[in-house]
């Protein structure tokens, strides 16, 4: 059985996995991190987005043993001492999530578009959010959380987007 | 005194978003119980199909396996049909074709997906190996898919105790009168449409584990449901034959539902008896693909109907004919969807003094469809604002003028319909022109000619509806056929030092209720929010619930909480009297105080919770010490929000691409408690209802084979076909519940596609198109404006 050593979070990890296991069923199954979601199986929904190497990457696309070395942040490993990051808090004001299954992978889109593109337009997000499904919110407020979470990390005050 | 910042009317943040936003969210998928097994569900790939004979043998060699299970074990041990809770009538009153729904086909498949078998292993891969060793040998039988073929002469035969496929054949209404309001009509306006199948796809697929423990002979399930108290029921009663007393039902957090996760479905009924068989937990958690062909699928109707009408445009009469899919089996509430959530709403907020429904409703070789957000009502609506709209077109009336003609006066109430319900209150004149002018209605022509000299085809719609939530008085239902009653529950338990734990049997599944209960329990207890803790989902904590659909949380759950503190306040007022040698009737309590009326003696609430816990100095004769109640809320009515939704869409005639430009909804939900969330709910229900219309449909060849199987085939609206959403509201107060509160969960769906499709047809109005069925896809659009080009030129 192959074993896959890496860094999650900012602390090492590992553990023996099969050679079809996903890195989502090694987080979720090996590692007991759960705050990332499977919703669908065919690379559809994003509710498993994780960032691997600093991208963020659909983990029930990638292979566990792909990942020996990489450095994996999922959304347990944002808020720090109990203090949400900003685009978490942004989701928390503007109403982002409703049922929260889709959440993760949605904060986890946003902050790589955020590396990409600081300072994003309403349609830019729309664009982004491509690969992400949300079935409760309708998209109206997880795209105002992501604008307004945008401009917290740029550090300017939050701007009513999207209304 | 100022509002408080987290009472009524606030727009509170939510309690319970911290955990979901740092992953701490507890989902069924996530629970790991030691010593877990995985199951594998093997299912039919035929849409019907006769069982020969299943060999489990070699999988049951096969590494890791535990044991594999067919409908015949589960027969042997005498496990009940899956059952159905709502018996309709058919027109002689004789009751509906209720056919078997073992949890575990025995002799026949009916639909692809139908589970056969279950395979369970120490892992999910190695269940899901074993379960290709698995040999089932099948006889494909001919299948019916379409209600339109499965009526005809000679169709496939789902059930041979259903001939003709006829689970019920239902009417309501005044034929006669329909007939006579015909006979004098001015003008006849007819539809024929097709409500389309549509897939709920909650994004967290369903999952349940099952775990018994041996030594107290207690079973556990855990599931993704939206009533764990039902499902204790009906699976406890009917199912596994386990009492009440030997069975927990925990949904904890559960990622969504729109309806799919209200049913009992046979994962649930397996996992638990197999749990009991191999003495340890068993997990299952459907793949998508699964829940494409398991999940009760929503709507699914062929409707015929014709509206008369005088010279001026008043509505005289109004008939309908439905042919309703119920696919292979009768899913949980799947009898009153068509009929008692539907027909009864063809009044709409119009004035039409005589209405004739009949409803067929008809058994395929699909799944079982059921109440998906809405249920009924987005039919009902749909189909009403599409006729209203073909008979203004048709009598050279202004859309907005014939309803107003048309509409329920706001001093009218309370309201005799005639199909059996009774409004209580509302104003559809109000919620018309604050969207009117919401939406920039007067403005249109102008953005019209923009959009032509941009080559794009704009146009407008709205849709004026109503709809009936807070299901509804247990005594009504009951004669009409339900098996439950519709009551909620609510335990409210103060601690000692005043804090406070509410119990209730609503689930949360998105709509935030963690939040909007703890603002209902501060502001009527005059507690900080911090204070007051909302529970849901266990029946081992809750005394009892009925659970959450139909937008019932807060009217019918949220009435039950108040009047359990009314309890509290009445049993607090004793104490205080007690302790500030006062009469109780001169106790007043507000702002968390119990006050002497005049003076300034008073007692705080978590004064009176202590003395009640530590009852030294208290009336222990007349009273029992403790501060805990429950009540039990059963509806007077239903509710019936209703509103205006304004569509406005731009097509490229060239591609047949729509593009909705603006969406407006202004809604009536009777009080509003916290408007973020109703703004959410409402938002999230206008996606699905312009998903419906634009972009979902489920399809299935003629075979019975699923064609729109994952969501790669499934058009699930993402947020780049989504418009913002401009949401507000109008509020009359609901006048039969103790908080005015009406629902909102629902109206998006029930308001967004009949608005979106009478934008589509007043864009395309130009050739000639006057109707376009859903969803309206590029292709379809495309086809439309094609055709009626051909006949122009011809
Ligand atoms: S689980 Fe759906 S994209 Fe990964
Ligand atoms: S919040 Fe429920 S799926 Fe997005």
């Amino acid at each position: 059985m192959p074993h896959v050593s890496l860094t999650v979070n900012g602390k090492p990890a590992s553990a023996d996995v099969e050679n079809r296991t996903l890195l989502v069923q090694l987080l979720r199954e090996k590692l007991g991190l759960t705050g990332t979601h499977v919703g669908c199986d065919t690379s559809q929904c994003g509710a498993c987005v994780v960032h691997v190497n600093g991208r963020s990457v659909k983990s029930c696309t990638i292979l566990a043993v792909q990942c020996e070395g990489a450095n994996v942040t999922t959304i347990e490993g944002l808020a720090t001492d109990g203090k949400l990051h900003p685009m978490q808090e942004a989701f928390r004001e503007n109403h982002g999530l409703q049922c929260g299954f889709c959440t993760p992978g949605m904060v986890m889109s946003a902050l790589d578009l955020v590396k990409h593109n600081p300072d994003p337009s309403e349609r830019e997000v729309r664009e982004w959010l491509e690969g992400n499904l949300c079935r409760c919110t309708g998209y109206h407020n997880i795209v105002k959380s992501i604008l307004a979470g945008a401009a917290a990390m740029r550090g300017q005050p939050t701007k009513a987007a999207a209304e | 005194m100022a509002p408080r910042d987290d009472g009524i009317g606030a727009a509170v943040r939510r309690k319970e978003d911290f955990r979901f936003l740092t992953g701490r969210g507890l989902y069924v998928d996530d629970i790991v119980r030691p010593g877990q097994l995985y199951a594998y569900i093997l299912r039919s790939p035929h849409a019907h199909a006769e069982i020969r004979a299943i060999d489990t043998a070699k999988a049951m060699r096969a590494k890791g396996v535990v044991a594999v299970f067919t409908g015949a074990d589960m027969a042997k041990d005498n496990v009940g049909s899956l059952p159905c809770g709502w018996q309709v009538k058919n027109k002689d009153g004789s009751p509906m074709n209720e056919p078997p729904h073992p949890p575990l086909a025995v002799d026949r498949v009916r639909h692809v997906g139908d589970p056969v078998a279950v395979v369970i292993a120490d892992s999910r891969e190695a269940a899901k190996d074993a379960a290709e060793l698995v040999e089932i040998d099948y006889r494909p039988l001919p299948a019916v898919v379409s209600v339109a073929e499965a009526i005809k002469p000679g169709a496939p035969q789902v059930w041979d105790i259903a001939p003709g496929n006829t689970c019920y054949d239902w009417e309501i209404g005044d034929k006669a009168a329909v007939d006579a309001a015909f006979s004098r009509a001015h003008h006849v306006a007819r539809i024929e449409l097709v409500n389309n199948r549509l897939v709920p796809n909650a994004m967290e697929p369903r999952a349940a584990i099952g775990d018994f423990d041996p030594a107290s002979g207690e079973y556990t399930l855990y599931t993704t449901s939206q009533n764990p108290h039902v499902i204790r029921l009906l699976m406890g009663a009917f199912v596994l034959h386990i009492p009440e007393s030997k069975l927990r039902v925990y949904a904890p957090d559960v990622g969504g539902g729109f309806g799919s996760k209200i049913f009992h479905y046979a994962e649930e009924a397996i996992v638990t008896w197999a749990a009991g068989k191999v003495k340890r937990p068993v997990k299952w958690t459907a793949e998508r693909s699964e829940s494409f062909m398991t999940d009760a699928h929503g709507r699914d109707h062929v409707t015929r109907a014709e509206l008369a009408l005088d010279r001026d445009g008043k509505f005289l009469g109004l008939r309908v004919s439905t042919l309703a899919n119920m696919g292979a089996y009768l899913s949980t509430f799947a009898p009153c969807v068509p009929t008692y959530l539907y027909a009864t709403l063809l009044a709409g907020v119009y004035t039409t003094p005589a209405i004739y429904a009949e409803v067929r409703a008809v058994f395929t070789n699909t799944v079982p469809v059921d109440a998906y957000r809405g249920a009924g009502r987005p039919e009902a609506t749909y189909l009403l604002e599409r006729l209203v709209d073909v008979a203004a077109r048709e009598m050279n009336i202004d859309p907005v003028e014939i309803r107003r003609r048309n509409f329920i006066a706001p001093d009218a109430f309370p309201y005799q319909t005639p199909v059996a319900l009774q409004y209580d209150s509302g104003n559809y004149h109000a919620t018309l022109d604050q969207a009117l002018k919401a939406a920039d209605w007067a403005g249109f022509p102008k953005r019209r000619e923009e959009a032509r000299k941009r080559g794009k085809l704009r146009g407008i719609g709205i849709s004026t509806y109503i709809e009936a939530c807070g299901i509804a008085p247990s005594n009504v239902v009951g004669a009409l056929g339900a098996r439950a009653g519709l009551y909620e529950a609510a335990e409210v338990r103060v601690h000692p030092t005043g804090t406070v734990t509410v119990f209730t049997g609503c689930h949360s599944h998105g709509q935030g209720h963690e939040t909007t209960y703890a603002q209902l329990v501060a502001e009527g207890l005059g507690i900080p929010i911090e204070n007051v803790e909302i529970v849901h989902g266990d029946t081992a904590k809750i005394p009892f619930g009925m659970g959450t659909y139909g937008s019932r949380s807060l009217a019918v759950g949220g009435s039950a909480i108040v009047r359990a503190m009314d309890k509290i306040i009445r049993k607090g007022k004793k104490i205080a009297s007690h302790l500030l040698e006062a009469a109780e009737a001169d106790i007043e309590f507000k702002d968390g105080k119990f006050t002497v009326a005049g003076t300034d003696r008073s007692k705080t609430f978590a004064e009176v919770a202590l003395a009640a816990y530590v009852p030294h100095n208290y009336p222990l004769d007349e009273l029992e010490p403790g501060l805990d109640e429950t009540a039990f809320y059963d509806p007077k009515n239903f509710t019936f929000p209703a509103g205006c939704h304004i569509c406005e869409v731009e097509i490229d005639p060239d591609t047949g691409v729509t593009q909705v430009v603006n969406f407006t909804a202004v809604d009536d939900v009777g009080r509003v408690i916290n408007p973020m969330i109703v703004e959410g709910q409402v938002q999230g229900g206008v996606a699905q209802g312009i998903g419906q219309a634009l972009l979902e449909n489920c399809v299935y060849d003629e075979n019975g084979q699923l064609l729109t199987g994952s969501m790669m085939d499934y058009t699930m609206p993402r947020a780049d076909n989504l418009p913002s959403i401009a949401v507000s509201t109008h509020t009359t107060l609901c006048t039969h519940n103790p908080l005015g509160v009406k629902g909102c969960g629902e109206v998006g769906a029930i308001g967004a596609p009949p608005a979106v499709i009478n934008a589509i047809v007043d864009a395309l109005s130009s050739y000639g198109i006057t109707h376009i069925d859903m969803p309206a896809t590029p292709q379809r659009v495309w086809k439309a404006i094609q055709d009626a080009r051909m006949k122009q030129a011809a």
